[in-house]
């Protein structure tokens, strides 16, 4: 059997099969209702900082909670004239901050490229690793490449112990991690002072809210450093988007309905005001443009106001435009909000 | 099937508050105060309190408790001990009522 929703040919590998499903959500109120109440619609950019780069969906890894339904089958990959067009338009811009995701991003055979040309503008560069593409044979030098261009590392490890990692994440993957982890602590990465930036990522490995980013932070600081010396800077926790792999397991596992109303329950318009949409750009493989990386695996493009494709980018009236906002957004303003950089309320 | 317990009166909790506001309020404000970060984390708190809802054998608290645990950053194998530890203190209580039925057994003896 498959391992992505694709080849599974499951209906949720459609977009509109899970919007469709994610308009039903009980008797909680539409997003848009919810943010109309606390006077925060329409939601609008309020510039932009961050330039997200989703370079395709090949992965060597298979998550179940993915929302890129990312795996080792899907082929899609952002080919070297997007890229380019990608690079231009940042020249054209003084936005410090270029994300590159995925998929595992370094696979992309235009990564090392992107990341050299936006390096040499100057700009800051962050890397979302699964951490086991560090250790694959093609990728040996892939650390030592991150650490000469000073790129920063936001590697995913959704737990500090490997039951529950393995369990989101596959088989082994925790121990894998954990090396890729040492790697890059033997290149300086995560030393204070070292001008080397490792922040890790968790997600709750189930159908529950994350914990409080500082409180979750000091446990896995002392339980990565006691049992494996591994050391980072910071730690974002992220909400679990219900689309894609995670709208499956929720379905599957029963905890829709019930996962929608703590979502909802828990909305905090602190957390609605400093959603990440408001500050950056999210760029698809093939060069269309979205509010964020969620809304471009629901294929909901920014707005028609909007310039929609990277050659057509235009920093002023994108830095304006009004979100396109649906019910998975609740996973976004839950309780202290969710970001790519974290809690932010 | 009619049960006396239903999970969704869970959420109606604060309903509670209907009947005597003032009493509610009092509740509701000591209860917040005490599973606030304290000498205690919160994450400790919401681990006794899992533990305490398995001696007391509440469904709504250990529905309630077993999501805070979770969200509060704990994982099964912690709440499982916790649940352990509701499981050996009353296993204990009952256990030394045992030196009362010794006692009364001595007493009544020959």
């Amino acid at each position: 059997m498959g391992l992505t929703l694709l080849s599974r040919r499951d209906p949720l590998a459609s977009a509109s099969d899970q919007l469709a499903k994610l308009r039903s959500i009980g008797a909680c109120p539409p997003f848009g209702q919810k943010m109309a109440h606390a006077g925060m619609s329409p939601l609008h950019a309020t510039g932009i900082t961050v330039f997200q780069v989703n370079v395709g969906k090949f992965c060597n890894q298979a998550c179940r909670h993915c929302h890129v339904d990312a795996g080792p089958e899907r082929e899609e990959q952002m080919t070297r004239e997007t890229a380019e067009l990608c690079i231009a338009a940042l020249s054209r811009t003084d936005i410090p901050t270029v994300d590159i995701t995925g998929g595992a991003p370094e696979l992309n055979r235009n990564f090392r490229w992107l990341v050299e040309q936006a390096r040499g503008l100057g700009r800051h560069v962050m890397d979302r690793c699964n951490l086991s593409v560090l250790q694959l044979a093609p990728q040996a030098d892939l650390a030592d490449f991150l650490a000469r261009n000073n790129v920063e590392v936001v590697a995913s490890l959704p737990y500090f112990r490997s039951s529950q990692t393995d369990a989101q994440r596959g088989e082994g993957v925790f121990d894998k991690s954990i090396r890729g982890l040492q790697i890059l602590n033997e290149l300086g990465y995560g030393h204070e002072g070292s001008g080397l930036a490792l922040n890790l990522v968790h997600n709750p490995t189930g159908a529950f809210l994350p914990a409080r980013q500082d409180a979750i932070e000091a446990q896995f600081r002392r339980e990565l450093l006691k049992h494996h010396g591994v050391v980072f800077n910071n730690l974002y926790t992220i909400t679990n988007m219900p689309i894609s792999r995670f709208l499956e397991f929720l379905i599957q596992s029963g905890n829709y309905e019930g996962y929608m109303e703590r979502l909802a329950n828990a909305f905090n318009p602190a957390a609605a005001a400093g959603v990440m949409c408001r500050f950056t750009i999210s760029v698809g493989w093939e060069g269309t443009l979205y509010d964020c990386d969620f809304n471009q695996m629901l294929e909901l493009p920014v707005t028609g106001n909007a310039p929609q494709h990277i050659r057509d980018f235009d920093p002023a009236r994108l830095g304006l435009r009004e979100i396109v906002t649906a019910n998975h957004c609740y996973g976004c303003t839950a309780g202290a909000g969710s970001t790519c950089g974290g809690a932010v309320a | 099937m009619e049960t006396y317990y239903h999970p969704h009166d869970l959420t109606k909790f604060a309903d509670m508050g209907k009947g005597n506001k003032e009493l509610w309020d009092k509740f509701i404000t000591y209860y917040e105060a005490v599973f606030a970060d304290g000498a205690l984390t919160e994450r400790e708190k919401a681990l006794i309190a899992l533990g305490v809802a398995h001696a007391v054998q509440c469904p709504y608290c250990i529905d309630a408790y077993t999501q805070t645990c979770l969200e509060k950053g704990s994982n099964v194998e912690e709440m499982t001990e916790a649940t352990h530890v509701a499981c050996a203190i009353r296993g204990g209580s009952s256990l030394i009522h045992g030196v009362q039925m010794r006692n009364v057994a001595e007493k009544l003896s020959m």
